[in-house]
């Protein structure tokens, strides 16, 4: 066996001779084609007598050198001339990367593709909400068509199986508030008021959107990649043939759920992350939980426990649609699936949150402070 | 090419199992240097599993798999990679990365072993490359996902066969094509392992391939290779699922096939 890839220059009668040795194989190359480049002169000849294994890279190399000077390709064995004229037959340009547009056509293009898509979501969205309502109608005039058996179901996955992971948040987010407000109220020497700040923020705001956020994620996400993922498998398109609409079979059921459980879930939300500020105040603010129950009745109208359960469902029905309508949207590979769920809770985190500021205003003006 | 060493694959004695259910067992294979050797067997008999157990993607539970005569079962990590490096594998689906275009899929393997080729070559051999497995010049800057399913079976070949390796694995090639692109991809497999001296391990459930491609073939079932050989000497082999196999109807029509174009085996 000899070594890597080599050559040596022979300058004859007839001009300059290239001869070629070891194995021209894409293992042993080396720094062999960037000394090719620097020949000192144009060879009349390349004599490949002294290969002993080529391979097609090192056909290509070889074939490239002869053509761009012209020289006789000597000395090649029948498996070197076999595989010349295989790489010979598949010279064409072939691009390896797609053109790209200069930088500044590029951002007024993406800029222009993202309004685009948001009016098409836009559209989309609504034109979702109108077949959900046509769906609804014909349940309410068919209620027998309603998939029970789905719809608890989804109770469980959306409701039951998120009250731990849901407490933990609450529980934990009471004593943040606590703790947080504690300080600043006690540079007025009011800590007695951190009472109220528990009680009115956690039933008025945070024990809905908070919950709003944790369902978003953790149902809004489940349901844009089962869908997504039945659209790939053309399980939605078999169920159209058959003539089940998955609307009344797949999306009902879901926004059925979220509507349903997120006050639920947003009260027990509430509920904890009083517990959670209650026991902070007792503990380090020295309020006996008796006292502290006694300030909550005083300090929180009932309106405040209204303006949150009024709330949730609305956001339920935001994030099981947006959820739904993403997943209805997949089409083409797999990638797509994670792409859409991510849209999918991304958007319903939005619009719950710009939902609540509507909602703030709207309660603020109705008198309800 | 190697005298000492006649033949790529030698597996002897390879058991697996997943839980309880037993997918080979004590499972002999040779695969000759040059050769196309196809392998058949029902759903569910392993064949793929067995090549992911040669090409070291699952551990056996038993058993010793040598390739070109070094012993991959146990190998040091850098005997596994030199023996890596000459071999391709091509997947079912042809498993492009999704991020890249075709053209730098088949550049992953080059700038992963042989970095320093420079980014001139490295494009000249991806372009060549492209072309050989069979794909129009404008497939090179185009996204898995604007491929057609013949079209990413043909990118994986490209970059099985990026390395210029001495073997090459073959998962149910055909799989999924129409018959004319089918044809096309068994003469082009022909045709690249007669020209490269390359040795082909082939899964297939296409007859008409196995017909037109393969020099011999291995039968899988009872968790064992139960008979291999020539397609003439399996023929007349008496196991049952043989015979249900090669002398089915759609084995018979096959076989018409070939008898049909003879020429097809010149």
């Amino acid at each position: 066996m000899t070594g890597m890839a080599d050559f040596v220059e022979d300058s004859g009668a007839h001009g300059l001779t290239v001869r070629l040795s070891g194995r021209l194989t894409l293992a042993d190359l080396g720094d062999f084609p960037r000394r090719l480049e620097g020949l000192s002169a144009s060879p009349a000849e390349i004599d490949l007598s002294g290969v002993d294994r080529i391979d097609t890279v090192g056909a290509w190399i070889v074939q490239q050198l002869a053509e761009r000077t012209g020289a006789r390709l000597t000395g090649a064995s029948a498996d070197a001339k076999r595989l010349m004229d295989l790489v010979r037959a598949a010279e064409t340009e072939v691009r390896v990367r797609p053109d790209r547009p200069s930088p500044a056509i590029r951002v007024i293009g993406e800029i222009g593709e993202a309004t685009l898509l948001s009016f098409k979501t836009l559209v989309g969205l609504i034109s979702f909400f109108g077949e959900i309502l046509i769906a609804s109608w014909s349940l309410i005039r068919n209620p027998r068509r309603l998939r029970m058996n789905a719809v608890v179901h989804r109770f469980e996955l959306v409701g039951v199986k998120a009250l731990g992971i849901i407490g933990l948040m609450s529980f934990l987010i009471g004593i943040v508030i606590a703790q947080q407000g504690a300080v600043q109220l006690e540079q007025f020497g009011a800590e007695v008021l951190t009472v109220n700040l528990i009680g009115r923020i956690t039933t008025r705001e945070l024990g809905v959107l908070m919950t709003a956020i944790m369902v978003a994620g953790r149902s809004g996400s489940a349901f844009a990649a089962q869908i997504g993922t039945m659209k790939l498998t053309e399980e939605i398109d078999a169920m159209r043939t058959i003539g089940v609409s998955p609307i009344e079979a797949l999306v009902i059921p879901r926004m059925l759920a979220a509507i349903v459980l997120m006050p639920l879930l947003g009260f027990y939300a509430a509920l904890v992350a009083i517990f959670g500020g209650g026991l902070f105040c007792w503990v380090s603010l020295e309020i006996p939980p008796i006292t502290f129950v006694q300030r909550l009745q005083e300090v929180i109208p009932l309106t405040d426990l209204w303006v949150g359960l009024l709330k949730a469902p609305v956001f339920g029905a935001i994030i099981a649609m947006t959820g739904c309508f993403q997943g209805m949207q997949v089409s083409g590979n797999a990638e797509e699936v994670g792409l859409r769920t991510t849209s999918a809770v991304v958007q319903a985190i939005f619009l719950v949150i710009v939902l609540d500021a509507f909602f703030a205003v709207f309660f603020t003006q109705i008198g309800w402070i | 090419m190697d005298l000492e060493n006649p033949n790529a694959i030698r597996v002897r004695g390879i058991t697996n199992s997943f839980g309880d259910q037993l997918v080979h067992d004590n499972l002999d294979l040779d695969v000759h240097n040059g050769e196309i050797l196809g392998v058949v067997g029902g759903s569910g008999t392993g064949k793929s599993v067995l090549m992911r157990t040669i090409i070291g993607l699952q551990q056996p539970q038993a058993g010793s798999i040598e390739i070109f005569g070094e012993l991959m079962t146990g190998a040091d990590p850098e005997t596994e990679l030199d023996l890596r490096r000459r071999w391709g594998v091509m997947f079912q689906g042809g498993a492009l990365f999704s991020t890249l275009t075709v053209a730098e899929n088949v550049q992953v393997p080059l700038r992963e072993f042989y970095p320093d080729l420079g980014p001139k070559l490295m494009d000249e051999i991806a372009a060549y490359k492209v072309l050989m497995a069979g794909l129009p010049a404008n497939a090179g800057p185009k996204y898995p996902a604007e491929l057609s399913g013949g079209m990413k079976k043909r990118a994986g070949l490209a970059r099985a066969l990026a390395l210029d390796p001495q073997l090459l694995f073959l998962d149910e090639p055909t799989a999924g094509l129409d018959p004319i692109s089918a044809a096309a991809f068994d003469s082009l497999v022909r045709s690249l392992s007669r020209t490269l001296g390359l040795t082909v391990f082939l899964i297939t459930h296409d007859l008409d391939t196995l017909y037109a491609t393969c020099d011999r073939v291995a039968v899988l079932a009872d968790h064992k290779v139960i008979a291999i050989g020539t397609l003439p000497e399996l023929l007349v082999s008496d196991h049952p699922w043989i015979q249900q196999y090669f002398n089915g109807p759609r084995g018979r029509a096959a076989m018409a096939a070939v008898d049909r174009h003879p020429a097809k085996e010149a």
